[in-house]
């Protein structure tokens, strides 16, 4: 068991990072990378709220829908799930955690139509993980998510600063054109063999 | 907002891709060739055209603080129903396209039109609106598509069109994704520019 978690939770940070790899919470992992702080942050709430779809989406799937025979409906539950979650977590953080709420600001909403999140639960049906594994894999995944936004942001606050950019290649071109060296150097861990 | 004036803005000066950089997942995951890029453009063509012409009819109907909830939830029944006829039509499609079908639900475009456009528009406009900007999606998910498989696998919707040794294999790679995107947009930043000069010099 023990070495199931350690292979799934590798393959989810490094081989199959799900932002570099998956093309999975794209939109955040450019939107959110212009500081390096505000990219940790970001992927501090996107793992929370990862981990805690994959449990409750696993619950709902299994004692809800399989045994109404109701999978199909798995998309509209799964992300209506997903948007209570945020909407709770947003509410929790406010009364508990004041501060880490506001430093995350507008981005917590903005959770629900991550697709890494929707991707995670769906991947877990898909694989069919048990309950233990999707956990796992939930938080693996999101973890791989915040090394990618947190390296990618480090190295645009450096291009922000030192280089000399065209002026048709400033801001989102040149930063995509990174994510893609990024890409790049993550697919060394291809050849990982488990 | 008449329906062609909403479907040729959709298309060009709102593309969804290049303008206003929206929906980027599944623009990098499925352009790695033509056939799945118009499968994908297509489907959420169907789904945008349909989900901004039932928000139109029913926006008077949802109290605004859970207008975003019942988007979503119109959007994925739309989205489910999609899933389901590829699943049973197109085989092939739904298997290569593969979780990028249910994820249609959280790209950004579809609940951006809902939100901008048909949220604030009667039927007619929100339909051109929905297919405008579907097509445009699909325009530039066929380009970037067409760049990375002559480049990748040197052939064109499975036609090999290059020798054998051409293909740079990292084009239908991820990092090819991204590299040719920015690569593309930085060359739509370019030629906006000129065409702005010149018609300052006219």
């Amino acid at each position: 068991m023990f070495k199931e978690i350690i292979v799934i939770s590798l393959s989810a940070i490094l081989v199959e990072n799900f932002v570099l790899v998956k093309f999975l919470g794209i939109c955040p992992f450019l939107g959110v990378s212009k500081k390096t702080e505000t990219a940790l942050g970001m992927g501090m709430a996107v793992t929370f709220v990862m981990a805690l779809a994959s449990l409750f989406t696993y619950l709902l799937y299994t004692y809800i829908l399989v045994p109404l025979d109701m999978e199909y409906l798995n998309t509209v539950a799964f992300i209506l799930v997903i948007a209570v979650l945020v909407q709770l977590v947003e509410m929790v953080l406010q009364k508990m955690l004041p501060t880490l709420y506001n430093a995350l600001g507008i981005y917590l909403p903005l959770i629900t139509t991550n697709c890494a999140v929707l991707g995670v639960a769906l991947l877990n049906v898909q694989e069919g993980y048990n309950l233990l594994y999707s956990v796992v894999f939930g938080i693996a995944a999101a973890l791989g998510f915040t090394l990618a936004i947190v390296l990618f942001a480090g190295v645009r606050e450096k291009l922000a600063m030192t280089a000399k950019i065209s002026k048709h290649m400033e801001g989102f071109p040149i930063a995509l054109v990174t994510a893609g060296l990024i890409a790049l150097a993550f697919m060394g861990f291809s050849g990982f063999q488990f | 907002m008449g329906f062609f004036k909403a479907l040729k803005e959709g298309i060009f000066k709102n593309n969804p891709t290049f303008v206003q950089l929206l929906g980027m997942c599944s623009t990098l995951a499925v352009t790695t060739n033509v056939k799945d890029a118009i499968g994908m453009g297509l489907s959420a063509t169907v789904v945008l055209t349909c989900s901004n012409a039932v928000i139109s009819l029913v926006r008077k109907l949802i109290p605004s603080k859970i207008r975003i909830a019942s988007y979503v939830v119109i959007i994925a029944g739309f989205v489910t129903v999609i899933d389901l006829l590829l699943q049973a039509y197109l085989p092939d499609l739904s298997a290569s396209l593969g979780i990028f079908i249910p994820l249609i639900v959280v790209n950004c475009i579809i609940l951006a039109r809902a939100e901008s456009f048909a949220s604030k528009n009667t039927i007619l406009p929100s339909i051109g609106d929905g297919l405008g900007i579907g097509l445009g999606f699909t325009l530039a998910l066929l380009i970037l598509g067409a760049i990375r498989e002559i480049l990748g696998s040197g052939s064109i919707l499975g036609i090999p069109i290059l020798p054998e040794s051409v293909p740079a294999v990292m084009m239908i790679l991820p990092p090819g994704g991204f590299i040719v995107l920015g690569l593309l947009i930085g060359l739509i930043h370019y030629i906006g520019e000129k065409r702005k000069e010149k018609k300052a010099n006219v």
